[in-house]
């Protein structure tokens, strides 16, 4: 380094700033206390994975096999989830009927899958979303065109989670974007009836809904009166996911800036006209992370619905570890029933940020 | 004209006001911010209004457009009285303009949407006749090349412009300006302040918060001058500027005019 060859190109960087090596030292061991965390999470992982690819693949018994051939082996039972995924997927739905429920857990994520874009949300969403879930209805009932009547205490397992999950979101966000108005707005009777419903039910436990909704509310009802017992719990997951939603849209509006109401006045909109073409495509936007949150959390708090004995996916994989048996497998039912509860939390998180550099694209001031 | 606005008297009777404001008043809390205003503007004039901060001369023309309430008096805006009824509220923001400070144009929206949302709306207009009456503005605005950019990715003075573009689309009868140009940086005062001045030509009624003293000279049929929530003096601007009667007058031209 004491005579530097005279080159024409800029000068390299100084030695050691390049390369796998620097990578390293950069990223790994910029400090001794990195270094050190590097050091255990290696060795935590070095101790966890080999058994853990035992225990799920090279261990595990695949296929078609019969308890005892798991038992005697070391790794996990996929034979029962392959004995068992059906109940699990569509809980105690007849057997030879079970492509129905599947049909409409392909409906349901094929609209989903439909409404990612927002260039869909203009005006095909209502009708398209309409007829969808009555077609998702009339496959999981039947009695009309031939297919047999089912009733929905028999439903169960994954279309079961979706349905109470997708309709109570799509039912309570227009009630929740209602209530953060109602909060917000000049008219006393209004506002206190916001904040009284708003309070209430975010002051309960969803447990709490649900036994009053089951247990309580036909107590209530004038006999020969009944509401059915899925409806009731749709009906009370609405109420509790509205008063959540509610103050994550009241956020967003109270975040806007007190000129785009002042603008869109002075133009002469009016309220409502305002709210929707000005207010709430700002405000909902500034808080897709909060309004995703939610969802998630609602998402997975359906499988609460187990305690008043609503079959959904969870309470399914329960009833499959209940056969005599078939006893004792139940990381493999839990480690399945996880695998869907991720995969769409996963893509509702993937969604929620693509969804924000999106809208972020004319926001930036 | 309605015999309601026709009924009140006033001295400038062979005139044809299209505002009136008579003995209005208004409080923030215990604070009397607007002291039994009378005022009545004219079509066609452009009026400067101008006055130390707090002096009460943006909540003066906001409570035109009724973005503030007003305590007691009464105001008329071309025939309509503004009372808390929404309708009429409505009524005269169809027709008023408003340019803001702070530009507030929409910024989920290019500004080509911006200009057409309320045409559409409000005044039920197709999409591209929105449209070619929005393009049309913004060539007066000189800015016709930046329709499909959100205000974000533009100028203040561009924005401001924008915003001017957007009240004019939907061809008010008057125009209010709140301190237009006070939030922009330097260089861009003078691209506003000379589409302002090109309103004024086109016979516009203007009514304009603002500290540009060299606009009020060259542009205002009237000055006002307020504070404490009065209106202290109204002049035409050569008398305004050269022989004020008021003291207050005085001290305030001595501050901004000395350096």
């Amino acid at each position: 380094m004491t005579d530097p060859t005279p080159t024409d190109t800029a000068p390299p960087p100084p030695a050691g700033t390049l390369g796998p090596l620097a990578w390293l030292r950069a990223n790994l061991f910029s400090s001794w206390f990195n270094g050190l965390l590097t050091v255990l999470i290696l060795w935590g992982l070095v101790e966890l994975i080999p058994p853990l690819v035992h225990w799920l693949v090279i261990d595990s018994v695949w296929g078609p096999a019969d308890p005892q051939t798991c038992r005697l082996a070391d790794g996990a039972c996929w034979a029962f989830i392959h004995e068992k995924y059906r109940l699990i997927l569509f809980g105690t739905y007849p057997y030879d009927d079970q492509w129905r429920p599947l049909l409409a857990v392909m409906i349901i994520v094929a609209l989903l899958a439909a409404s990612c874009d927002p260039r869909t949300w203009c005006r095909l969403i209502l009708p398209m979303w309409a007829i969808g879930i009555a077609l998702v209805l009339v496959l999981m009932f039947g009695g009309v065109f031939g297919l047999a009547y089912v009733e929905n205490t028999r439903w169960g397992g994954l279309p079961v989670t979706l349905l109470l999950s997708v309709v109570g979101l799509a039912a309570a966000f227009p009630v929740a974007i209602l209530l953060a108005l109602g909060r917000r707005s000049d008219l006393p009777v209004v506002k206190a009836l916001s904040v009284v419903y708003i309070e209430m039910i975010r002051g309960v436990p969803l447990i709490s809904l649900l036994f009053m909704s089951s247990v309580m509310l036909p107590l209530f009802l004038p006999t020969g009166v009944t509401i059915d017992k899925l409806l009731r719990a749709q009906i009370a997951m609405i109420m509790f996911a509205s008063a959540y939603l509610a103050e994550v849209i009241r956020g967003g509006l109270q975040g806007l800036d007190n000129g785009q109401y002042e603008a869109a006045d002075s133009l002469g909109l009016g309220y409502w006209q305002k709210v929707r073409l000005v207010i709430l495509p700002q405000a909902l936007a500034m808080v897709i992370p909060p309004i995703v949150n939610t969802f998630i959390a609602f998402f997975k708090d359906t499988s609460l619905v187990l305690i008043i004995g609503i079959f959904d996916l969870m309470t399914a994989a329960k009833a499959a570890l209940t056969d005599m048996y078939w006893r004792g497998f139940y990381k493999e039912a839990y480690l399945f029933v996880a695998v869907f509860y991720f995969c769409f939390c996963f893509f509702m998180s993937k969604y929620s940020k693509w969804l924000e550099a999106r809208t972020a694209r004319g926001v930036r001031r | 004209m309605t015999d309601q606005a026709g009924a009140v008297a006033t001295d400038r009777g062979d005139h044809d006001p299209i505002i009136q404001m008579i003995g209005v008043s208004k409080w923030f809390g215990a604070f009397n911010v607007l002291r039994d205003i009378q005022l009545t503007i004219d079509r066609g004039e452009r009026i400067v209004i101008c006055g130390p901060s707090g002096s009460g001369k943006s909540t003066l023309i906001r409570c035109i457009n009724r973005l503030e309430e007003f305590q007691s008096g009464r105001i008329i805006v071309d025939g309509i009285p503004l009372t808390n009824n929404v309708r009429d509220i409505e009524a005269v923001r169809r027709e008023v303009g408003m340019v803001f400070q702070q530009f507030n144009l929409f910024p989920h929206l290019t500004v080509l949407e911006n200009c057409t949302l309320s045409q559409v709306w409000v005044r039920k207009r197709s999409k591209a006749e929105a449209e070619r009456v929005a393009r049309h503005y913004l060539e007066r605005v000189r800015i016709p090349e930046q329709a499909d950019k959100y205000p974000g990715q533009l100028s203040g003075g561009q924005q401001q412009r924008v915003a001017i573009a957007r009240s004019l689309c939907m061809n008010p009868k008057v125009m209010l300006f709140d301190e237009p140009t006070s939030a922009l940086d330097p260089e861009m005062v003078k691209e506003v302040l000379d589409v302002m001045i090109s309103l004024a030509e086109t016979g516009m009624t203007m009514l304009v918060v603002t500290h540009e003293m060299g606009f009020a000279k060259s542009v205002a049929d009237r000055v006002l001058f307020m504070d404490r929530g009065e209106i202290v003096e109204q002049a035409p601007p050569d008398q305004f500027f050269t022989n004020p009667t008021s003291e207050r007058t005085k001290l305030f031209l001595s501050q901004i005019l000395s350096h």
